[in-house]
């Protein structure tokens, strides 16, 4: 095969792997910190794509433009719900928040196709079927987009967890939770904080998916399983572990799918989530715990 | 007591039982004689073919007027769902026997058609195939079951011979082509069957490429990008909705509009499908189970739904449900009796010559499979179907090649 056959896919594969790494940052935020192991990651990221596509069929307002506004709302009901609901079980044996938000997740499914019903939604917006062509090279427009876009949003993430007061505190509870309340900080105000944070990382992520692929209520559980396979591969509790993980498997879904066969795309994620498990099992920028 | 008392109060002993018993019996002589027939429709309603069940039951939405302006009786329908799993399929078969279902209908899915039948069988109580391809349902030896809906190997058989057609009405020898299915038992099973079967229809065409994939797939841009890479003049696909959906856009972004797209399945002719790509769904050919537009059935079930669905094309989905209804009525009527022996055997004696799909008509052979149901070829049209072939069910000419996406404004 041409060579810009084999250059095209790695491009699609590389911006698609973006947009998963971001879905898988908000995981690994709310895992770092928190250290709940949030099953209904996938089931947050549907909800926030039926925001989105609602907004535009109702209001036509491009999920570009609907990013941040999404995102906030996200924020609030992940805020909300580790407020709420998920905070009186941290101290309680991980059997019972893994019940929990199984649990939650088979709700946020069975609500969405109540509401919306099994048909696959989509958004159409002017640039859907759009491409940019650099000699052999044809790129999606909506995958870069999504990508550029996803970008930003891990920008500004790592810079808010860096460089400001709340980001620091943030880190500071999840480094050393005891010394944490020792100095005076509102920990239970943080957790829900952080939660808001990952719950907003996945609504950027799902408003973005939007322009790539359709949404239906059953969505949801393959997207938890993906977020999971790269959370992994790059590092529970690793911000940049995250990004590269989805990098790296929307990379590998991609030429596998061209080199091999693409049925069996998934099988090489999952070959190297054992490859990674087995040869260095805090993940590829994980810290190894003692 | 004398014995005039006595036998007057023996008389009205004797008149008050007769008249207990018609009373108890009513109900039933009433049901043998004329009261609806319980059907029970089971569809996959929910999980993941819920969209295509749901679109089967606008055909049941849609008969009861069509059935009464054909003097057909009444129906009582009761739902069922099979969750589009093939142990619920079961389970939810013999509760709508239980609750009164004197005949059933469904099921869409091979698998969870199977296992309806074999329930059927066991109840026996009689089972009337709406759509599902599976051979081996009709080969059971089964009494109580009838398929108004072509095997693998006639639907198989009539793509290859539409194909030849199409060609010849296009004008056209297309030397290559790529083939592009889902990997499930759907998609493999019609490959083996397309291998097998191509070398004795003569077809003008190489396979130069086979691509398989997911069918719950979110993303086929690597897909289109191998099929791409080809080469090839047109492109047989064997899939559903969403992937159809999926390989469209990626074809309009990767610019590149084959010669042809010849599907062998259901998706490319959906109502969400012209809907959602609007201009950019005209042109791909299905080579598919339908209904013939002259026919004086299809005419006024197309306008049943147009009145109830108004969004919506009358699609194989309507028009099997519908006819497996009908053959139902049929039945029924011809029996006279909701007895089920009777109901079976009225169903294989069935010949519907006024029907709505294309072929001869509703008959049905020894093992209850009705051999005549033919397929045909559609084409994507403004947002409609029109039908190309056969040549006594065409309504329109064919458009080929198709127009390039990036043409199209």
């Amino acid at each position: 095969m041409p060579f810009d056959v084999y250059l095209n896919v790695a491009v699609a594969g590389v911006l698609t792997g973006l947009v998963y790494g971001l879905m898988a940052l908000g995981l690994s935020v709310i895992f770092g910190v928190v250290r709940v192991v949030n099953f209904a990651h996938g089931e947050m990221m549907s909800m926030a794509m039926y925001i989105a596509v609602v907004l535009f069929s109702s209001f036509h307002l491009d999920p570009l433009v609907m990013l941040v506004p999404i995102a906030a709302v996200m924020f609030v009901f992940g805020y909300a719900l580790q407020s709420g609901l998920i905070n009186p079980f941290i101290t309680r044996p991980e059997h019972s928040q893994f019940l929990l938000v199984v649990a939650l997740a088979i709700i946020i499914v069975n609500a969405l196709l109540i509401i919306f019903g099994p048909d696959a939604q989509t958004v159409q917006t002017s640039y859907a079927y759009d491409s940019f062509a650099w000699g052999a090279l044809i790129v999606d427009a909506t995958k870069l987009y999504a990508g550029a876009a996803a970008i930003v949003v891990a920008a500004a993430l790592f810079a808010f967890f860096r460089f400001s007061l709340i980001g620091k505190a943030i880190r500071a509870c999840a480094d050393n939770y005891t010394g944490a309340l020792v100095v005076g900080l509102n920990v239970n105000r943080l957790y829900a904080l952080t939660f808001g944070i990952g719950a907003a990382c996945v609504g950027a992520a799902g408003t973005m998916m939007t322009l790539i692929t359709d949404v239906t209520p059953a969505l949801g559980p393959g997207y938890t399983l993906l977020a999971f396979v790269i959370v992994i591969t790059g590092g529970l509790g690793s911000m940049p572990g995250a990004l590269l993980g989805g990098v790296l498997i929307g990379l590998t879904e991609a030429m596998a799918g061209l080199l091999f066969t693409p049925s069996a795309k998934s099988m090489f994620s999952f070959a190297i989530l054992v490859l990674v498990l087995l040869l260095r099992p805090q993940g590829l920028l994980g810290r190894r715990v003692a | 007591m004398n014995n005039t008392y006595m036998l007057t109060n023996r008389r009205h002993l004797l008149a008050g039982a007769a008249a207990t018993a018609a009373t108890v019996a009513a109900p039933a002589i009433l049901r043998a004689q004329g009261g609806p027939l319980k059907v029970g429709v089971i569809l996959p309603r929910s999980g993941y073919e819920a969209g295509i069940g749901q679109d089967c039951q606008r055909g049941v939405d849609i008969a009861p007027g069509v059935l009464k302006a054909l003097g057909m009786p009444e129906l009582t329908i009761i739902n069922g769902d099979t969750e589009s799993n093939v142990d619920t399929a079961r389970e939810h078969a013999e509760k709508l026997i239980n609750d009164g279902a004197q005949l059933l209908i469904g099921a869409f899915d091979s698998g969870q058609t199977t296992a309806v039948a074999q329930v059927a069988e066991q109840k026996g109580i009689p089972l009337v195939i709406n759509v599902a391809s599976a051979p081996e349902i009709t080969e059971q030896g089964y009494k109580f079951v009838v398929r108004n809906f072509p095997t693998v190997q006639m639907l198989l058989s009539d793509e290859l011979d539409s194909q030849k057609e199409v060609f010849e009405i296009a004008g056209a020898a297309p030397k290559t082509a790529v083939f592009m299915h889902v990997n499930d038992l759907f998609g493999t099973g019609m490959s083996k069957g397309l291998h097998g079967m191509m070398p004795k229809y003569n077809l003008p065409y190489t396979i130069v490429d086979e691509i398989s994939y997911d069918p719950a797939a979110r993303d086929l841009s690597v897909e289109v990008t191998k099929a791409k890479a080809t080469n090839a003049e047109i492109m047989l696909v064997v899939g559903r909705l969403n992937d159809a959906m999926l390989l469209t856009r990626e074809m309009i972004k990767q610019r590149w509009t084959p010669q042809a797209i010849l599907s062998m399945g259901p998706g490319w002719y959906e109502n969400q499908y012209t809907k959602t790509l609007a201009k950019m769904s005209d042109g791909p050919i299905s080579l598919v189970p339908w209904y013939d537009p002259n026919k004086k059935l299809s005419q006024m079930l197309e306008a049943a739904l147009a009145k109830a669905y108004p969004d919506f094309n009358l699609n194989t989905n309507h028009v099997y449900t519908f006819e497996a209804l009908l053959v139902a009525a049929d039945a029924y009527k011809r029996a006279g009796s909701a007895d089920p022996k009777a109901l079976a055997e009225a169903l294989h004696a069935t010949n519907i010559t006024e029907n709505a799909t294309i072929g001869p008509g509703i008959k049905f052979d020894a093992k209850g499979q009705n051999t005549g149901v033919k397929c045909g070829a559609i084409q994507n049209r403004g947002g409609k179907q029109v039908t190309i072939a056969p040549k006594q069910a065409a309504n329109a000419k064919l458009e080929w090649p198709m127009k390039p996406y990036q043409d199209r404004a």
